[in-house]
């Protein structure tokens, strides 16, 4: 048991940006996700593998001397192939919201063993010159590889944002969301549009995995650790909605980095997950 | 088919022998396992399956119930056996304390009701971890004797697992067949038609919630003493309710025996590979298994076999054949007679009733009197409120203020279950049938809830009636979706009078048939007024209207606008401004204005 401590003042605002860096990238992994759940009705647990493979194969690049972020000229179309192909197979099928749920659940489990087939289960670390640089700005710490998550997070749903909102694209899918058959009736091609979106679901979960690999050390069982965290970031932040997992992924981050920093790092989950308990029983119109 | 428990109680004392022949301990572990894993996933299926709220908070309350009894084993040395019951106390309050907020809140369905699960299973998990039940090391129980139940100790465990794997299957079975799963199985299709048809909607969640976790609760316990060392990382996580979900999806959530195939065939297959030593191939087999059995058996293993071997898919509660030809259930003539001498008494009165939508009024205060044995028509304008008047009357929705009382008995307030239950029935203007179940067992759940029948084969045997008073008698096994609109407004009647009402709410049954339909209708309704019921009539075709209605009440912008016999109320110009707006030239004819 640790006591409650009272952390300094600058402590406190460097947990704070720390927990701002880790919600953008809880919000990056989170956006394709919660737009496939929303727009597509398809619950796409198999987001989290596509970012530790995504993660791998940068790791993979990176080490025979590519730029990391290059690397997302490669791996960007790749997951967005990826994607699609699994969007198609799902909806050749007609595949319900629970049982794509499982589904994806099951090709998850194929990833990582593919993965520890190819890279082992030991702990990998991406070297690069990103890491090495660091700067002091008004007194906190800021590191440049969850500088640049951060930025990536925030540029892309807001680019995400826009689109959906203010593209005949993006209204399409809204509307065909809403009503799929009515939206067709009215002259939305639905099936490709739906394609289009489930690849870029991945495409986006895709960079969410290099930025992991700038900041995180991998390990192919450790994509089931960001579920829960990721799961409570959308469902917080509204299905379907662009910013949504933005800004709930940070909410989580900063009250996690608080309550590590006021008690001790295994009480962090309690905060976060309350947090989302309470959002949920007293707004419980906000999440659905 | 009382045959069901007679079986499972064989296959377990069959199986009870297992011990005897021998084996090697590992055969014990990976039976015990199989049956560990029977027991967990049919008791979330009782929840998750039967009610379609998916729990991922499985881990929790099987959690919770593992830490009871090894809590109880190292700190306070009570015997093994005497922890069980407590653990599944534990797990008990655990989830009905959870559920009796959550299932309060209106707006927490489905995915929602999904990841507070997931959510209480962290918090916890993380309160478990810092407080000293586990201290963060983990509990010891190497030193904790274990009861010596079979010859050996892995058989013992075994053992436990087999009377606990048991006491579950004939738990779930009986659900299954009971008026309660049939009522859970309606909460699944559409939870807001089974609370108007006298579904307990609230009480039979927590119920079923609280069963489930008893049992996840006892299997915690026997659990925790298997594993002799308990460590919280292993328990609240979300791979415990990812299996269990993955084993009822794999063998059936909509069965009772669905989730037990699921478990053992997974287990098995699990066993397999880390046996032979390719725990990664195994976890690759066990995607592709998945993967393959959701497109190609998206209902599960067993309502797949059940297709392939001809049998029609047992639906909720349907352990009985229909036989309704022979069967002598009370005609629908002789339900609820109304004797001449109280024709005319008032049945339903309403005073003042008012219902705001956030500052919007749709109903502003009406007052409205329903005679027994009349039909009273209810028209308007659209948005004049009559829809919100039946939705409000039947309790979907709590008026603002005013009261209603009927036969005496205030009812204001009361949730739409328990104003079934006092006599009121209702139509969707849309039709809402329960999709999964067949339209005998549609109606029957309406005999069963509304019409307080306990028992589902009694309760079909009536239902029976009801179609072929309504003319469905040859669609009784047919779903829903087979039905065209005609059929399916007709399925609305016959569940609404299922229940024997006094007093039915019709809400435009007549939109959207064809002339000959609505006369084939006109004439049903006249036969359920004769057979006692007395009748609101929502509506919009006048031809019906004035062939029926004894009395009507016209309703614009949430007000009481005119009462009285339709041909006279229909020819006042306070009427005829509501439909068609102020007259210039000579006013419209009369009788069709509500085409306007």
């Amino acid at each position: 048991m640790s006591g409650f401590t009272l952390p300094s003042l600058s402590l406190l605002s460097q947990s704070i940006l720390s927990g701002v860096f880790v919600g953008a990238l809880y919000g990056l992994m989170g956006l394709g996700l919660s737009l496939s759940w929303g727009l597509l009705k398809l619950i796409n647990l198999a987001h989290f593998a596509f970012a530790f493979l995504a993660a791998y194969v940068c790791y993979q690049m990176a080490s025979k001397g590519v730029d990391p972020l290059l690397t997302l000229g490669v791996i960007v179309p790749a997951f967005f192939a990826l994607g699609a192909g699994l969007h198609w197979v799902m909806a050749r099928f007609k595949v319900t919201p629970f049982n794509s749920l499982l589904l994806t659940f099951g090709l998850m489990g194929i990833i990582e063993a593919v993965i520890q087939t190819i890279w082992t289960a030991d702990f990998r670390k991406l070297e690069s010159s990103y890491g090495e640089h660091k700067f002091k700005l008004a007194g906190l710490y800021m590191p440049v590889p969850e500088l640049i998550t951060l930025a990536l997070a925030v540029a892309i749903s807001l680019a995400v944002w826009a689109v959906l909102r203010y593209t005949d694209l993006g209204r399409a899918m809204r509307a065909a969301a809403e009503d799929a058959p009515i939206a067709s009736a009215f002259g939305v091609n639905q099936k490709r549009n739906a394609l289009l979106l489930a690849g870029t679901c991945s495409a986006l979960v895709s960079i969410a995995g290099v930025c992991l690999a700038l900041s995180f050390t991998l390990a192919p069982s450790q994509m089931y650790a960001w579920v829960g965290v990721v799961f409570a970031a959308v469902m917080l932040g509204g299905l379907g909605r662009a910013l949504g997992p933005l800004i709930a992924g940070t909410v989580i981050g900063v009250s996690e980095a608080i309550t590590m920093a006021v008690t001790a790092p295994s009480w962090a989950p309690i905060v976060s997950f309350t947090l989302l308990i309470l959002i949920l029983v007293l707004r419980p119109g906000k999440a659905s | 088919m009382k045959r069901t428990p007679l079986i499972i109680v064989a296959a377990a004392v069959a199986l009870a022998f297992v011990p005897q022949l021998g084996l090697p301990a590992f055969y014990d572990s990976l039976l015990y396992l199989m049956l560990h894993w029977i027991v967990l996933a049919t008791s979330w299926n009782i929840l998750s399956g039967y009610t379609g709220y998916f729990s991922f908070g499985h881990g929790a309350f099987f959690g919770a119930g593992l830490y009871t009894t090894s809590t109880l084993l190292a700190r306070y040395e009570w015997p093994f056996l005497w922890t069980l019951p407590a653990a599944a106390l534990v797990a008990a309050v655990l989830g009905v304390a959870l559920g009796a907020v959550v299932f309060r809140v209106k707006g927490v369905r489905g995915e929602l009701f999904a990841l507070l699960t997931l959510a209480i299973t962290f918090v916890i998990g993380t309160i478990v971890v810092n407080t000293p039940i586990d201290g963060g090391n983990g509990v010891p129980l190497s030193g904790v004797p274990v009861p010596k139940i079979g010859p050996t100790q892995s058989s013992t465990f075994y053992l436990l697992a087999l009377a606990a794997a048991t006491v579950t299957m004939l738990v779930a079975w009986a659900i299954f067949v009971s008026k309660f799963g049939a009522g859970l199985f309606a909460i699944h299709d559409d939870e807001d038609a089974a609370e108007v048809m006298g579904v307990p909607t609230y009480r039979y969640k927590l119920m079923a919630l609280a069963i489930s976790c008893a049992l996840a609760g006892a299997a915690g316990g026997i659990h925790a003493l298997f594993l002799s060392y308990v460590t919280a990382g292993d328990v609240f996580t979300i791979t415990v309710p990812l299996t269990v979900v993955l084993m009822s999806v794999l063998g059936g959530t909509r069965h009772w025996a669905g989730p037990a195939v699921g478990a053992v065939a997974i287990t098995a297959l699990l066993y397999s590979f880390t046996a032979a030593d390719h725990a990664i191939a195994g976890k690759a087999m066990i995607g592709v298994v998945l993967i393959a059995a959701i497109l190609f058996m998206p209902d599960g293993i067993l309502l797949r076999l059940k297709k392939l071997f001809g049998k029609p898919a047992a639906a909720p509660g349907a352990a009985h054949a229909p036989s309704t030809l022979t069967a002598a259930a009370p005609a629908p003539a002789s339900a609820a007679a109304t004797t001449p001498a109280n024709h005319g008494e008032v049945l339903l009165r309403v005073r003042g009733l008012q219902k705001s939508f956030k500052g919007v009024r749709a109903l502003a205060g009406v007052d409205v009197e329903v005679r027994r044995g009349e039909i009273l028509g209810l028209l308007g304008p659209n948005g004049s409120g009559k829809s919100t008047f039946i939705n409000v009357v039947s309790g979907h929705y709590t008026p603002t203020a005013g009261e209603i009382v009927f036969e005496g008995r205030n009812l204001t307030g009361l949730p739409a279950h328990r104003i079934a239950a006092a006599g009121i029935a209702r139509t969707y203007q849309i039709p809402r049938p329960f999709p999964h179940m067949t339209v005998l067992d549609n109606v029957a759940l309406a005999t069963m809830f509304g019409g307080a029948v306990p028992d589902p084969a009694y309760a079909r045997k009536q239902a029976m009636d009801w179609l072929e008073f309504t003319g469905l008698a040859e669609k009784a096994n047919a779903h829903p979706d087979d039905l065209n609109l005609h059929q399916r407004k007709f399925l609305e009647l016959a569940r609404a009078l299922a229940s024997r009402p006094r007093l039915v709410l019709l809400d435009e049954v007549l939109c959207g048939l064809t002339p000959s339909e609505i006369d084939d209708a006109v004439a049903l309704i006249r036969r359920i007024r004769d057979q006692g019921s007395t009748i609101v009539f929502v509506e919009h075709v006048m031809r019906a209207v004035m062939a029926l209605t004894d009395r009507i009440v016209v309703f614009n912008h949430g007000e009481l606008l005119a009462e009285g016999s339709a041909t006279d109320v229909m020819q006042r110009p306070e009427v005829m401004t509501a439909y068609l707006g102020k007259p210039h030239a000579p006013p419209a004819p009369p009788m069709e204005p509500a085409h306007a």
